[in-house]
């Protein structure tokens, strides 16, 4: 089918994008690499009556580092994500997770704030945002800025804590420490597919201790979720005293999978038992 | 609703035009610039037969609004071959390996395979079939497009067996 009309405006700062959003009152999309967003409209599923695309705002773009933090502009492509040297070594864990997203030719317009804004629970970036405790900082016209936490992001599928008239300008990433061992694990039916189960985290190790862990689930809930109980589980363990099953049950008790026609909840459950405790050895034995 | 004037450059040929906001690329290249090899099928971005290069990248067109190609360098099929009947290296090694069957999926196939091909130095053969996933093709069980992809990447490959 072909999108219904609406009107189209192309800002070139983020003053005029959130001025345009607010005098919406709603009725505006924002158009990043549009590569969920341009099925949504050719099926009328979206009707926005005004769409802002926010590709020609050169302050959306770009990847910094800075007192322990990565900022990765909204607007950055996946597959310059993929390609950016500084993110290869600040943000190996976020990396393997971009290479995840969708295919080669969707990750040459897809972006990460792209991702990260829209909250589809089975995605990669938005758990990966959640288990390596990303923000996003965001401006609206009439409130100005503020930070959310990406723990705090996600409400439900596709619902996030971003009001209408906010738009994201900037991907805070904090930096790992030196120790930290990165875990990442998709089951989908297809490369490209959203995934059945997917696993994603980072385990900082120190003396042979757990010091710090951030881990999060895709595909098993209405929303990313962070596997809290399994986190407090491995803090302060030493490594040889692991019981892998059991800290993989926790982490499975904090999910909320759902049935549909891929896969009934058990299985997910059942299939992220194993994939998570197979993580957590294979990662902790492997030389960091 | 609003119209847009916009200046691209298609299989470098400049072109302008005034498009509605709700024109998607593939269906400008198709409907308004005449470029038929564009073929456009499901329009939501899951089967990749629209695949075409914006400035060097292979991407979806139907998931490209035309007003954003406002700018860009575009090259569909049409703009691959040098035009003197010798086909492009990726068309050439699709027909030797039986690449296609009826055909429609085959230009966003062939433009994703030139895309990443183009540079000097050969990609990986796990790049190629990687990117082959974005493509589906309803006839020839992807073989002969698996095998064309190797050979892109540089690999010799022995004959398929002749069951005649």
């Amino acid at each position: 089918m072909k999108p219904a009309p609406f009107d189209y405006y192309a800002p070139s700062t983020i003053e005029e994008a959130c001025g345009l959003l607010a005098e919406a009152g709603g009725g505006a999309t924002i158009l990043a690499g549009g590569q969920t967003l341009m099925p949504l409209l050719a099926l009328r599923m979206s009707q926005p009556f005004l769409l802002v695309d926010i590709n020609r705002i050169a302050a959306l773009k770009g990847i910094s580092r800075s007192a322990g933090s990565t900022r990765i502009g909204p607007i950055t492509r996946q597959n310059e994500a993929i390609a950016d040297a500084t993110l290869g070594s600040a943000q190996p864990l976020l990396v393997t997770a971009v290479k995840h997203v969708g295919h080669h030719q969707t990750r040459n317009r897809g972006t990460i704030g792209g991702s990260i804004a829209l909250g589809e629970p089975a995605a990669e970036l938005p758990a990966t945002a959640v288990a390596l405790g990303a923000s996003v900082e965001v401006r609206s016209a009439k409130r100005g800025k503020r930070r959310i936490a990406a723990e705090e992001l996600y409400l439900g599928p596709y619902a996030t804590a971003l009001e209408f008239d906010e738009l994201v300008t900037d991907i805070h990433v904090p930096e790992w420490p030196t120790g930290t061992r990165w875990m990442f694990r998709e089951l989908a039916q297809r490369p490209g597919d959203f995934a059945l189960v997917g696993l994603t985290g980072a385990i900082t190790v120190q003396d042979g201790k757990v010091s710090r862990a951030g881990l999060a689930w895709f595909g098993m809930g209405p929303t990313p979720i962070k596997a809290r109980q399994a986190e407090a589980a491995l803090l302060g363990q030493s490594l040889d005293q692991l019981d892998h099953a059991a800290i993989a049950e926790l982490a499975v008790a904090d999910t909320a999978p759902f049935d549909d026609h891929h896969a009934t909840s058990e299985y997910r459950r059942t299939v992220g038992r194993r994939m998570f405790a197979r993580a957590l050895r294979e990662t902790l034995e492997a030389k960091a | 609703m609003s119209k847009h004037q916009i200046h691209l450059d298609i299989n470098g040929r400049a072109h302008d035009a005034s498009v509605e906001g709700r024109l998607t690329l593939c269906d400008f290249l198709r409907g308004d610039a005449g470029y038929t090899g564009v073929h456009v099928g499901c329009e939501h971005g899951v089967c990749g037969a629209c695949t075409v290069m914006v400035d060097g990248l292979a991407v979806r067109s139907c998931l490209m609004l035309a007003v954003q190609a406002d700018g860009c360098s575009v090259t569909t099929v049409e703009g691959l071959s040098s035009g003197d009947g010798a086909l492009h290296p990726v068309q050439q090694t699709l027909r030797e390996e039986h690449g296609l069957q009826c055909g429609f999926c085959t230009p966003g196939v062939v433009m994703t395979l030139a895309a990443l091909t183009q540079g000097e130095q050969k990609p990986s053969s796990e790049t190629l079939i990687n990117a082959m996933s974005g493509h589906i093709c309803r006839c020839t069980g992807y073989q002969g497009i698996r095998r064309a992809a190797l050979r892109l990447a540089g690999e010799t490959l022995a004959p398929v067996e002749d069951h005649g």
